[in-house]
């Protein structure tokens, strides 16, 4: 019986089992890493302030995501999407790659995408998108820029078409 | 103005079959649109994708590597003894390849009847360019030194052989060839290009190629940096080293201060602050460079 607990326990502490949260749909096992984000996370306090914290990245990604579902250019990729997990992932990996006190737990890029045939345009257009999100949050430009300089290299991993 | 008719046209029709294009699927597999605001480039004097008077490694048109693009483009420089004027049209192929046609005018007004050529008489040539980018990637390439490269080549031929000739210049027709490195430093908003160019021409070729003090290539340098304020405006410096083979007229090398504005991804002002040095014999030729470029 201890050592059905005990498997139990350690089971519950691999990835594998990491229970789904609520409202979220269960996906496929994977290794949780802060090296799925896909980059270093900034050392500059300067730049996680300048994104309002953690509740300025919150307000940009829920923007974010607004706005990309009703582009027409890139609507039809994210029919299917589970959004309460994807705004809690991008949150998370924002808030991390800008150094704040936050663990990326999601997929890793090439993995999260790899099904959706997305091009450099969609790419783009997903940038512009963020962009005006931040600028709705009034990030400055070369603030902006301190992200998106993060991201951008993640185009190699998330184009495939 | 019949000029600005005439592109005025070419544009409207690139534009209405840019939209005609877009989302509509066709015959051809080919999409048009998807890059980033300002990162095709404005249209240097030359013809090619570039800043305004040099070459960058950047494919004119807003086609992605599924696409296709275009652009056309209309400049003047309007110096104290002079008129500059280009204009042309290029395309951009899959963001790797593109081909450029411009046509420069260099008008002498008054200062041609001091020069004994007749008030007005006009210096033209014809450009004709191809533009081959060959590694890096200068957006998406942020984790890596590696900026964007691309290798052209400029055909020019000039229509006033004859006087070209009296000034002691060797030929009427040249080509320059170049290699161009440009990359944007994302975190510090800034774009950086450098072109190597091997040239003859005088003054770009407005007054031929090579001349009495030396008929071969040479090799110069030319630079461009630019500060981006947003998505749509960029400011920044050029500097564009020049050979001198010309006995009669010192050459100078040219630069300018600029800002280019992107008021959608089809059109692009710029405006420009050029100085062009001595120009056959002509000093401290300086003054508001203009340019517009439309594309899809
Ligand atoms: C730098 C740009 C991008 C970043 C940082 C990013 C980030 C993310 C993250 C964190 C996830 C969630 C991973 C997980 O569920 O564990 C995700 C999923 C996804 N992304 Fe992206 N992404 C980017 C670009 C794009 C683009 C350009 C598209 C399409 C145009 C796209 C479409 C999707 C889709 C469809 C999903 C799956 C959502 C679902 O089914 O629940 N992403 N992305």
């Amino acid at each position: 019986m201890i050592t059905l607990l005990a498997i139990a326990a350690s089971l519950a502490l691999t990835p594998a089992a990491m229970p789904t949260p609520p409202g979220e749909l269960p996906v496929d096992p994977y290794e949780v890493s802060n090296s799925n984000a896909g980059a270093e996370p900034l050392s500059d306090p300067a730049v996680f302030e300048a994104f309002g914290g953690i509740e300025g990245i919150d307000r940009i990604v829920d923007d974010m995501v607004e706005r990309i579902t009703v582009d027409p250019r890139l609507a039809d990729i994210f029919r299917a999407s589970d959004f309460v997990r994807l705004r809690r992932t991008l949150k998370e990996q924002f808030c991390y790659l800008l150094g704040g006190p936050c663990d990326y737990t999601g997929m890793p890029m090439r993995s999260s995408h790899a099904d959706h045939g997305i091009t450099t345009a969609e790419f783009n257009a997903l940038v512009e998108n963020l962009q005006l999100a931040m600028d709705a949050e009034g990030v400055p430009f070369r603030m902006q820029n301190r992200l998106l300089a993060l991201l951008a290299p993640m185009q190699r991993d998330i184009v495939t078409r | 103005m019949r000029k600005i008719v005439i592109l005025a046209t070419l544009a409207g029709a690139i534009l209405s079959a840019a939209a005609s294009a877009q989302g509509a699927p066709s015959r051809f597999d080919f999409e048009t649109g998807g890059k980033l605001l300002l990162t095709r480039g404005i249209t240097e004097v030359g013809g090619a994708g570039g800043g305004g008077i040099t070459p960058w490694a950047v494919i004119t048109g807003n086609e992605t590597d599924r696409g296709i693009g275009g652009t056309v483009h209309y400049t003047r420089l309007d110096l104290p003894d002079f008129t500059f004027q280009s204009y042309g049209a290029a395309i951009g192929l899959f963001d790797r390849v593109e081909f450029s046609y411009a046509r420069q005018e260099f008008d002498t007004g008054a200062t041609g009847g001091a020069l004994g050529l007749g008030n007005g008489f006009t210096f033209a040539q014809d450009i004709w360019g191809a533009k081959l980018r060959v590694a890096g990637d200068a957006v998406y390439g942020q984790d890596r030194w590696m900026p964007q490269i691309a290798v052209g080549v400029q055909y020019k031929q000039n229509d006033q052989g004859a006087v070209i000739g009296a000034v002691g210049g060797d030929s009427a027709s040249g080509y320059d060839l170049y290699a161009s490195a440009t990359k944007l430093y994302l975190s510090q908003s800034l774009l950086v290009n450098v072109t190597a160019r091997l040239t003859n021409a005088n003054q770009n070729g407005l007054l031929g190629f090579g001349g009495d003090l030396g008929t071969d290539h040479t090799l110069q340098g030319e630079v461009s940096v630019g500060y981006m304020i947003s998505r749509r405006l960029v400011v920044g410096a050029e500097y564009r080293f020049m050979p001198d083979n010309l006995g009669f007229a010192r050459q100078d090398d040219w630069y300018d201060l600029f800002a280019a504005y992107a008021v959608n991804e089809h059109l692009t002002l710029t405006a420009a602050w050029a100085d062009l040095g001595s120009i056959a014999t002509f000093g401290e030729q300086r003054g508001l460079f203009l340019s517009i470029q439309a594309g899809f």
